[in-house]
């Protein structure tokens, strides 16, 4: 299919350059796309093997079951943040995964189509792209000034804010991959749309689903940002979730900014344990994933 | 599909028509309940950080976005360094990110086979998953001092003596400043971009590229005159979305960026964003006035990623397809 000889090049097609030159040119790239694969993978590696080195060493029983030290002292822990984390994302996951499997339900199931779906749709796409520190400002105007302190609550709806359009838009993709001959054979047999989509869609779309809000926690645990002006931090046990409360995050960020030898340890104690707590939750969905496929 | 241990009770024989419509209306209730709060959530945004920012809006006006004072011992507050901060960082990451991810996207989708593509692909997404502190705290211990040492007396050395771009280059090599917070929003914007771009260049039908490939084209030149043509407005798409997750990018940024309220030319100056003022000030801020302008900040800065997110998924959807921005 090569060109005649003498016809003139219009259009995309090869120019005339030289063999051996278009040859020097393919290989160049070729070889620039292995660079910048290598940048991806040796960053990757660059930033985990520093976490796992330095988080390490701070690593104790203690570290995980005591109260910070005071700057200087031996010992302590950050037990109360990792137990804040825990009560904070787990609020954040009962009041984010509901709305947002409901929400995706909507848009697989009753939305598909019309023009309030599609706008609705549209907005999730964009709720997604919401920076985190702002949905801390807006539960900041809209929980803490009107109740007049931070709390642990505030932390959850925040984290909610930002579980709530991602668990929508994976329920909502992995609701529609679900045939629609399923859905037509139950109404045929006169269950009621709703156990229709109880029953059937959501048991056979399961992986899936479990995967979205495995997404959700694993994205809103690591965060700080919306927990900066909501939850703010504590030095104590969290006894319930009604005033400021500890969270390892944000405590990170304080210990990494103070010049204190054993805070900054401690911080990247605290990164170890929220990194490896994340990359777990995100291989697993790998898993889940992979195992459906 | 099996219906379970009780089929009689999985197929929701009715026990009369009416419960079953109340079940029916309940649960379609709930569904347009929870659709509805998406957006009626994103107007309460906008509503909120307006009501908030009021005090601000009204004695700063307009002239708020291009005043550079930030003086809360005067009570004089400007958006403009930080704008300015956001938009220059954002710059630099999107210039390191956007042919970083078209060529790992390039290597994914032609060159790999599958594979290497697969757990490749699976590392570059891996990056999304470190939190942002993580990325905070590896570019204030490790990054700053590395390029302290090395990279920036470098770059000084080699650029120094050049008129204009020596400028960009000015002042003592700290490692903190503009220079880290764009390479580390490049690193956290790649794998975004990368996944975007991937599943952008992997739609354009094979017959496209076989015939080029026919013609006589060399890998680069299916690439760069079929593929990058074909897929141009889903790439612009995914350059958007990358564009409005980097501007909004917090802990890694305060951590690396120095926090001054200045605007310089020098990459190797400490400045601001928006989003580092916030995470920085906000609850030191101790009169209403401060705090309306921390909270109008935040305002610009959702209009900016609102306009940007708005702008990116017309973009992609103009392609057919569902493509978010998350995870």
């Amino acid at each position: 299919m090569a060109l005649p000889a003498g016809t003139k090049d219009r259009g995309w097609a090869v120019k005339c350059t030289s063999r051996t030159r278009r040859k020097l040119i393919d290989r160049t790239m070729k070889a620039a796309a292995g660079v910048a694969v290598l940048i991806g993978i040796g960053v990757l590696a660059w930033v985990l093997s520093v976490v796992f080195v330095r988080g390490a060493s701070a690593l104790s029983w203690s570290f995980f079951t005591k109260l910070p030290a005071p700057p200087g002292a031996p010992g302590g822990g950050l037990g109360n943040a990792m137990l804040g984390t825990l009560l904070i994302s787990a609020g954040a996951t009962l009041l984010g995964v509901p709305a947002g499997i409901m929400a995706g339900v909507y848009l697989a199931e009753y939305g598909a189509g019309t023009r309030f779906g599609g706008f609705v749709n549209f907005m999730v796409n964009v709720m997604m792209g919401i920076p985190s520190i702002i949905a801390g400002l807006f539960i900041y105007a809209l929980l803490v000034v009107s109740v007049g302190h931070f709390s642990g609550y505030a932390g959850a709806m925040a984290l909610a804010f930002l579980m709530m359009p991602v668990v929508a838009r994976t329920t909502a993709d992995m609701m529609a991959l679900v045939p629609d001959q399923l859905r037509e054979s139950a109404l045929a047999l006169g269950a009621p749309r709703w156990r229709v989509i109880v029953q059937i869609v959501f048991r056979a779309a399961r992986a899936g689903l479990l995967t979205g809000v495995l997404l959700a926690v694993a994205r809103v645990s690591g965060e700080t940002a919306p927990l900066l002006f909501t939850a703010l931090n504590s030095p104590y046990w969290p006894r319930s979730l009604a005033g400021p409360t500890a969270n390892l995050t944000v405590t990170i960020f304080n210990d990494a900014m103070s010049p204190y030898a054993n805070w900054q340890r401690a911080a990247w104690g605290a990164s170890l344990v929220i990194t490896l707590g994340v990359l777990t939750i995100s291989l697993l969905t790998r898993f889940i994933l992979r195992r459906r496929a | 599909m099996p219906f379970g241990r009780s089929k009689r009770a999985s197929m929701g024989l009715p026990l009369s028509k009416t419960g079953v419509r109340r079940g029916d209306a309940l649960f379609h209730g709930a569904a347009v309940a929870a659709a509805a709060l998406v957006p009626v959530l994103m107007a309460g945004l906008f509503v909120e950080l307006a009501y908030g920012s009021r005090l601000s809006l009204e004695k700063f006006g307009f002239g708020f976005l291009v005043s550079a004072a930030w003086n809360p011992v005067t009570g004089n507050y400007g958006a403009a360094s930080s704008i300015y901060g956001s938009l220059v960082s954002t710059a630099m990451a999107l210039i390191i990110a956007i042919p970083l991810s078209l060529f790992i996207a390039l290597f994914l989708v032609e060159l790999a086979p599958p594979r290497l593509a697969r757990p490749v692909s699976g590392a570059i997404e891996l990056l999304a998953a470190i939190p942002s502190i993580i990325y905070g705290m590896w570019g204030l211990f490790v990054l700053a001092p590395f390029l302290a040492d090395h990279v920036e007396p470098a770059l000084q050395a080699a650029f120094g003596h050049i008129p204009v771009i020596r400028a960009l280059f000015a002042g003592p090599p700290m490692g903190i400043g503009m220079l880290p917070a764009g390479l580390i929003l490049a690193l956290m914007v790649l794998p975004f971009t990368t996944a975007l771009m991937r599943d952008v260049l992997q739609l354009v039908p094979p017959v496209l590229k076989e015939a080029a490939a026919g013609m006589g084209s060399t890998t680069w030149e299916v690439f760069r005159k079929v593929m990058i043509p074909y897929g141009r407005r889903g790439l612009i798409g995914a350059g958007f979305l990358g564009l409005s997750r980097a501007i909004g990018e917090t802990m890694a940024v305060t951590f690396v960026i120095g926090n001054s309220h200045s605007i310089s030319a020098s990459l190797l100056a400490s400045g601001n964003t928006i989003a580092s003022t916030l995470a920085n000030e906000f609850t030191e801020a101790s009169d209403p006035l401060y705090l309306s302008a921390l909270i109008e900040l935040g305002l610009v800065l959702l209009v900016m990623t609102f306009l940007f997110q708005v702008a990116g998924h017309l973009w992609l959807s103009r392609l057919g397809r569902k493509t978010g921005g998350g995870q």
